[in-house]
């Protein structure tokens, strides 16, 4: 199925499409999706690392897979997520503001979630909105959650979604990657670093 | 993978796990003359499952009776007999929340019965497998062949396969698993074949050896977490948002159901991988098309060789997978068709209804024949109905004549 949809930057609808109806389809292992598009994994890693350095608060939303350290891999993508958080803090200017922002369950919570400290994949919004986050990338949430949420977001805001996914990869992300490692965490973080200095900073 | 680490290695009953593709694809098989309820156990036999739910009744079919069977042979991880329908389907998520691979049977009234748990096990993402042996619903109650449940299986975000043949059958239980629980997928399948023609003839099906069987389920890929009753969908059954009234909880619980059915699309590339296609298309070239699923199919291609011998050339479109619904090939089969018919065991034709909503110049679909109740539909009343739908004359066959 052809389709001429694009996986933007929201607001796009009051209840925007999941993408899959659409036409969009997920990458094959190696490759990766940029607004829908197959790319091969590297053109993705670029986009990715530059839509951080230039946004106001690019953030990073780890979820439940990689909070806890149930098994070695976690621990690793943990220690890779924390990795990636410090070099984007090193990478931007002082008018930007790099965030960790943790997913630690997903149990509707409003209205009492403190957005300061955490973000639900049933109303992402409120996070979103609360701490102005215009780029955000999800790690470690569970496929289905992490879907919700991206179409949400797509939905009400105007917020650049990454998916760093452990399995199939995400459509509704406006760029995914498939497969997530540590190592590909690394290597994410080895882009933001390599691309430091050459990308314009937000304006005012 | 994990469940790729697994291969080599034996389980509970000392049989070796499998890598799937090359169970289905190279191992060996052996010709067998079996009804379709044996079909059935061999195929769970070979399924590796964890837990199988029945309730035999009067059943459509002696499968559940017989994976009892297996059970005491120690191919299945737990058996037990709920108290209906709706209990038995309800274990079925139980067991499948708490990250088993699921096996269960049912066919006409038990399948209306348990209808609400449907939309549920898919909203849940649970990747269970339901063999539908189809059977009539309505009153007075008919144990015979009848198709019009899988119209209503159609929009509850399962999966849902129609087979044709026995070997169908057998095959596609175990190509059902490796589909439903793709993580990207993880969707409940409805694997229906028509009850009584399928299940109670004998027919000669080739099986993969006894001794092998595929890969466990590993419930660490779900897109979902194991059961945790604080964690949704549990939660939200006994603290559902749904009952919030803002717009925040619609738009979850609407973005919830899109993905339901953005895992159904999903679907479709592991389906055509695993069963070689949505569709299959014989003589794709031909002016008249019988599109069909089911036995249905194998009833119009008898009507296609008594049409051969008066010169009349048929081709026929035997579809597979109804969820996920064929959309493109069935426009890329039909777009040379000047008139296709579509035969079926219902009395409401629903996969016409189907086919019209998908194609264009829809009034070259002819929505018929339609037997139900447990009729046959022999072959010469498909061909009578071509010739009348081509203004040719054709032998009287139980009507009045023409």
């Amino acid at each position: 199925m052809s389709t001429m949809y694009q996986v933007l930057r929201g607001p796009e609808h009051f209840l925007p499409p999941a993408a899959a109806s659409m036409g969009i389809r997920l990458p094959d292992p190696g490759q990766a999706h940029i607004h829908g598009k197959i790319v091969n994994e590297d053109e993705a890693m670029e986009v990715a690392a530059r839509q951080f350095l230039s946004a106001k608060v690019p953030t990073i939303f780890p979820g439940p897979l990689v909070l806890w350290a149930w098994n070695e891999k976690a621990a690793g993508k943990a220690t890779a997520i924390r990795h990636l958080y410090e070099t984007l803090k090193e990478s931007v200017t002082a008018s930007q503001q790099a965030m960790l922002i943790p997913m630690p369950d997903y149990r509707p919570k409003y209205p009492k979630i403190n957005p300061e400290i955490e973000i639900n994949p049933n109303h992402p919004n409120l996070t979103i909105w609360h701490n102005k986050i215009d780029t955000c990338m999800f790690v470690g949430v569970h496929c289905h959650q992490a879907n919700l949420s991206l179409k949400i977001i797509r939905g009400g805001t105007y917020c650049y979604t990454i998916a760093m996914c452990a399995q199939a990869g995400h459509e509704d992300a406006m760029v995914s990657f498939r497969d997530a490692t540590a190592d590909k965490i690394m290597k994410l973080a080895d882009w933001v670093k390599k691309l430091k200095g050459s990308v314009e900073p937000p304006k005012d | 993978m994990a469940t790729q680490s697994l291969v080599g290695t034996k389980n509970r009953a000392g049989q070796v796990v499998t890598d799937a593709w090359k169970l289905l694809h190279e191992a060996e098989r052996t010709p067998c003359f079996y009804t379709g309820s044996e079909v059935i156990k061999e195929a769970v036999r070979r399924a590796n499952c964890d837990v199988m739910i029945a309730y035999p009744i009067t059943p459509q079919s002696e499968a559940a009776a017989l994976i009892g069977e297996l059970f005491a042979e120690g191919f299945i991880g737990d058996y037990f007999r709920g108290e209906s329908e709706f209990a038995v389907m309800s274990q079925c998520a139980g067991a499948a929340f708490g990250g088993a691979r699921v096996f269960t049977t049912t066919a006409g009234p038990g399948t209306m019965r348990a209808m609400e748990n449907f939309p549920m096990w898919a909203g849940a993402r649970l990747p269970i497998q339901m063999i539908v042996t189809c059977r009539g619903i309505n009153s007075p109650l008919s144990i015979q062949p009848d198709t019009l449940e899988i119209s209503y299986l159609l929009n509850t975000g399962m999966l849902v396969w129609h087979a044709e043949t026995a070997q169908d059958f057998y095959d596609w239980i175990l190509k059902g698993y490796m589909v439903s629980e793709e993580p990207d997928v993880h969707l409940p399948l409805a694997l229906c074949c028509d009850g009584f023609f399928v299940t109670h003839t004998k027919d000669v099906v080739n099986l993969t050896p006894a001794d092998m069987c595929l890969p466990p389920y590993d419930p660490y890929r779900s897109p979902v977490p194991c059961m945790d009753m604080e964690c949704p969908p549990v939660r939200m059954m006994r603290d559902p948002f749904v009952m919030k009234s803002n717009y925040i909880s619609y738009a979850t619980h609407a973005s919830w159901q899109q993905e339901v059915w953005a895992a159904v699309e999903r679907s479709r590339k592991h389906t055509i991988r695993w069963l070689d296609g949505l569709i299959e298309v014989d003589r794709p070239e031909a002016e008249i098309l019988i599109v069909s699923s089911g036995t249905a199919v194998s009833q119009g291609r008898e009507a296609q060789a008594l049409l051969e011998e008066d010169g009349i050339d048929v081709g026929i479109v035997k579809i597979k997978s109804l969820r996920p619904w064929p959309v493109d090939e069935i426009r890329e089969a039909t777009k040379n068709a000047k008139h296709i018919i579509v035969p079926e065991f219902n009395v409401t034709g629903w996969l016409a209804k189907e086919i019209r909503a998908t194609i264009p110049d829809t009034d070259r679909v002819y929505a018929g024949p339609h037997v139900c109740g447990g009729m046959t539909m022999p072959p010469e009343v498909i061909a009578a109905d071509v010739k009348k739908h081509l203004g040719l004359k054709s032998e009287s066959l139980a009507g009045r004549g023409s």
